[in-house]
């Protein structure tokens, strides 16, 4: 059968970049399949699925799409191709229906089958309650759902998605995976493009980018089974894993490791012994077990991750001597008019512990976030700090903490020292400034990009900046919102060494976050759902608690089951 | 046609919607036309002034009170000439008369008979103004004296001056319809290029470029509901200025609708080219501010004269659609239906409108990278 899609030597260079952003690709993709695009992010996900569309020009090579050339024949190509863009490329000002009828009128479907279609579509995405709200008061997920339909108001033969689930909670994106496998019974081809690795296990296919050139394209289970043999779990470690895990990444044999719930999962390289447990220095009772291995095992061998920078945290004396700091809430409660965003929360963080909030899109989990590190005013309840209320002593108790933003408040317009400077004078650090900054840049390896822009920074090096300029002032509380949504494996993998070292010096860390592999990293979690807590504890008592394997299945299980509940 | 009028609605539902489309729309233009309207004047009205008399006498008196009853100045007369200079200095009054002591002597010799004025040259428009306002009341003042003395002699000769188009000469009534192409700008320049630059930041421009839209479709999307919107101010504010500002209108309304169209098309376009080079809104504002709104103000004959401008600022003013348009403006206005304004101010609209709109179609991205 001939592909719905033909790449051959496929390059694109953008004007003042060195590398191009796809470099020589081939590749062919074919009807009736969810056809995965996998990368780290700057691998060429989104400049090839733009190229699909006709929205840029090849610098070399050919691309044929259902037999027309996009740019040549870019009038007949779009009609036969739908694309949802990253921001879903709705208008926020108009209303679910206006959406739909703005697209339904360009693509011109009228008449009988225009209602039938909308019908389809409200019911297929489960919008038909909110036709008369306006897009931009919608959740991330329904966002993204109302994106898919407008994409779908005329049956496309390709639809080009890219990275749909970027910020959408594990229920909407089990969802979207429904539909996508629904539109492929249909004989529609679909390119998924996405960082999330888990994800990309569902494909059919994948096309695994890194750095515009492609190392792996097939099945996803045919990758996988390269590993065979080679992942391992630890288990038994208690309190110890973070240590272990230093220990485990230092070992020759280790290409990976990762904190995954109270164990261990440790990837071995090819035709090597894995670690006993006396070379990790596991505590007693540890034991290390064979496992089956999944794609990002395969994923992280295939990218040939071997670098494992001790963090500049690791290194660092404990700030916290005088003693561990506790956050702590009681009958936190938000109203926003009648409408209640959060509702009673209380739980108890200890010191060097790692605590996530989890829960759907709008339970309430930023609002509780914002509260606990005193950027929102509680309506009744309160926040403390080591005992110190956040609303009576803010600024005493705000200079114990750090907060790192969702997409990095960073200036992306100053230089990486200048940002730097600017923290640094936020916090305070006075005399100490140059010193401090001195070991930040050292530490982190900013060295070369001291005076680049924040902004044009490749984005693990914007993380490490804003995790440096969070962390400046040696706060005992760090908050991460969202830290690494929408981030690759490797960047995650650095992000949480880090995020680890701080923690072993006594560091406590609250994190919000959609991602599951993130969550395993938490000693405990708290999910929200409707603005009230609904289950808390270990990520692995969340799993058996549900009856499940998968924090996303217990996830998931949990909100439906208070759902049926209520 | 579905798809363009499928557009057109969706961007008037943004309008409507959308509080900064309002605020430039409908907010920004009522402030301008009543600023401009009660606060901004260039008519010199009592304004204070001193009058010294270094003698006494009853040429002097006379010449005092033309200046007393005046209603261009509200004048002092009980200072010597060193205080009235000093209340000058400090900016409490804005031009001293001093009638000298041998004034009375001088007249009655039949010699010339000089006073000095005085003005607060600071601020040059004002002093300008006060200048040939004092000289003015002093020359009258001469004209009638002399007249007097000479009654039998001469034969009588008067000079009566008639103002044109403005008689009242009411400042309000050039600058008022003179606004109407500030406001034509805010709308075609500062919001269009607004609000295409606000599509590429959200992403639906790329969303809208890969769907079966042509180009024509989504550059007239756009030009169609944003020259209906100008349309529309320019009614409303042309309504204004007749009926709360009593600026009586002599020209027809398919001739001012006519050239405003043609003015509208520059605006718009210069939109359509800012933002097809700036893709973010902060960049789109401030270069609709400098290229546009500005100028307009600045260089288009509305605020300043422009055959008083330096040479090449005068030579720049001829890019600047609102010199057409302006004095096309206050043609309509006060003078009617001209042709030999309208004509040539049309034709040089239409020439830069046509520059625009090439830009427009050679450089509109067909896709994200051009």
């Amino acid at each position: 059968m001939e592909p719905l899609i033909r790449i051959d030597g496929l390059s694109k260079r953008f004007d003042g970049q060195p590398q191009p952003a796809i470099d020589g690709l081939s590749a062919a993709f074919e009807a009736g399949r969810i056809n995965g695009l996998v990368g780290p992010d700057g691998a060429g996900k989104t400049t090839l699925i733009r190229l699909m569309a006709g929205l840029l020009a090849p610098t070399a090579g050919r691309i044929q799409v259902a037999g027309l050339d996009p740019v040549a024949e870019a009038q007949a190509l779009r009609a036969a191709v739908a694309y949802m863009p990253q921001r879903f490329g709705l208008y926020e000002d108009l209303t679910v229906q206006e959406n739909l009828n703005l697209h339904a009128d360009i693509r011109g479907v009228i008449g009988a089958e225009r209602r039938r279609r909308f019908d389809d579509l409200l019911a297929f995405t489960d919008l038909a309650r909110f036709t008369r709200r306006l897009a931009g008061r919608l959740s991330g997920g329904m966002k993204q759902k109302l994106g898919l339909a407008c994409a779908l108001v005329k049956v496309p033969k390709l639809l080009l998605l890219d990275e749909p689930s970027v910020g959408v909670d594990p229920i909407s994106r089990r969802e979207l995976w429904r539909m996508a496998a629904e539109l492929v019974g249909r004989g529609i081809a679909v390119i998924w493009s996405t960082a999330y690795l888990d994800e990309a296990e569902r494909c059919d296919e994948v096309l695994l980018l890194n750095a515009g050139r492609a190392l792996y394209a097939g099945p996803p289970a045919l990758l996988t089974t390269e590993l065979a043999g080679r992942s391992f779990l630890v288990n038994g470690l208690g309190g110890a894993r973070r240590a272990v895990l230093e220990q485990a990444l230092d070992h020759p044999a280790v290409i990976d490791g990762i904190v995954q719930g109270a164990s261990l999962r440790l990837v071995v390289a090819r035709q090597a012994e894995p670690p006993t447990i006396a070379e990790l220095q596991a505590p007693e009772g540890a034991k290390l077990v064979p496992t089956g291995p999944r794609f990002e095992d395969a994923f992280i061998a295939r990218l040939g991750h071997r670098a494992h920078p001790h963090s500049p945290y690791a290194e660092r004396q404990a700030i916290c001597a005088a003693g561990t700091v506790t956050v702590s809430a009681t009958g936190l409660t938000k109203r926003f008019g009648d409408f209640t965003a959060a509702e009673d929360i209380g739980f108890t963080i200890h010191g060097g512990e790692i605590f996530g909030l989890l829960g759907p899109n709008g339970a309430g989990k930023s609002t509780t976030f914002k509260m606990l590190c005193g950027l929102l005013k509680p309506t009744r309840g309160s926040a403390s700090v080591s005992g110190i209320d956040l609303l009576g002593a803010a600024g005493q108790a705000r200079s114990r903490l750090g907060y790192m933003a969702q997409k990095f408040s960073l200036y992306g317009d100053l230089s990486v020292r200048q940002n730097l400077e600017f923290f640094a004078g936020i916090y305070g650090l006075g005399r100490q400034r140059s010193v401090v900054i001195g070991r930040m840049v050292e530490a982190f390896g900013l060295t070369p990009y001291l005076n680049a822009d924040a902004g044009g920074l490749p984005l693990g090096f914007k993380q490490r900046l804003a995790l440096a300029c969070a962390t400046m002032h040696d706060p005992a509380v760090l908050f991460l919102d969202e830290p690494t949504s929408g981030v690759d494996p490797l960047t995650r993998r650095e992000f949480w060494s880090h995020i680890n070292a701080l923690v072993g010096r006594g560091v406590t860390v609250v994190v919000t976050t959609h991602f599951m592999d993130e969550a395993e990293y938490c000693d405990r979690i708290g999910l929200i759902y409707r603005g009230r807590i609904i289950a808390e504890g270990p990520p692995d008592k969340l799993k058996a608690d549900a009856g499940v394997n998968s924090l996303e299945e217990a996830f998931i299980s949990l909100v439906e089951g208070q759902e049926v509940a209520q | 046609m579905r798809r363009l009028t499928a557009l057109i609605w969706k961007e008037w539902l943004q309008i409507v919607r959308d509080p900064s489309s309002i605020l430039i729309a409908v907010v920004e233009p009522l402030i301008l036309l009543f600023l401009f309207g009660y606060g901004v004047s260039f008519d010199l009205k009592d304004s204070p002034i001193c009058v010294v008399s270094e003698q006494p006498s009853a040429p002097a008196a006379g010449l005092a009170a033309s200046f007393h009853a005046s209603r261009f100045f509200k004048s002092y007369t009980d200072g010597t000439t060193g205080r009235c200079i000093a209340e000058l200095v400090a900016g409490r009054i804005n031009g001293v008369v001093v009638i000298p002591s041998d004034f009375a002597d001088r007249l009655a010799s039949g010699q010339r008979a000089p006073v000095q004025i005085l003005v607060d040259g600071s601020d040059p428009n004002t002093a300008g103004l006060m200048e040939n306002y004092l000289a003015g009341t002093f020359r009258t003042w001469m004209a009638i004296d002399a007249d007097m003395r000479a009654r039998s002699a001469a034969p009588r000769i008067s000079v009566v001056s008639r103002t044109w188009y403005n008689p009242a000469k009411e400042s309000r009534r050039f600058l008022l319809p003179g606004l109407v192409a500030i406001i034509m700008t805010l709308i075609g320049t500062m919001l269009t290029s607004l609000v295409v630059s606000r599509e590429w930041e959200r992403g639906t421009m790329e969303a809208m470029m890969a769907t079966p839209l042509t180009l024509p479709e989504l550059v007239l999307g756009k030009l169609i509901p944003y020259y209906l919107l100008g349309m529309a101010a320019m009614t409303a504010t042309t309504v204004i200025t007749i009926v709360q500002f009593g600026v009586p209108f002599d020209g027809s309304v398919w001739v001012l609708a006519g050239v405003t169209s043609i003015f509208l098309l520059t605006t718009l376009g210069q939109g359509l080219v800012i933002s097809t080079l700036a893709r973010n809104q902060f960049v789109a504002t401030q270069a609709a501010l400098f290229s546009a709104f500005l100028p307009g103000f600045l260089l288009s004959g509305l605020v300043y004269e422009i055959d008083s401008m330096p040479w090449p600022i005068r030579l720049a003013t001829y890019a600047v659609p609102a010199r057409y348009y302006v004095p096309s403006l206050q043609t309509l206005f006060l003078a009617g239906d001209v042709p030999a304004v309208l004509w040539p101010n049309s034709l040089a609209m239409l020439v830069i409108a046509t520059v625009f709109f090439t830009v427009v179609v050679r450089k509109t991205p067909r896709r994200l990278d051009g």
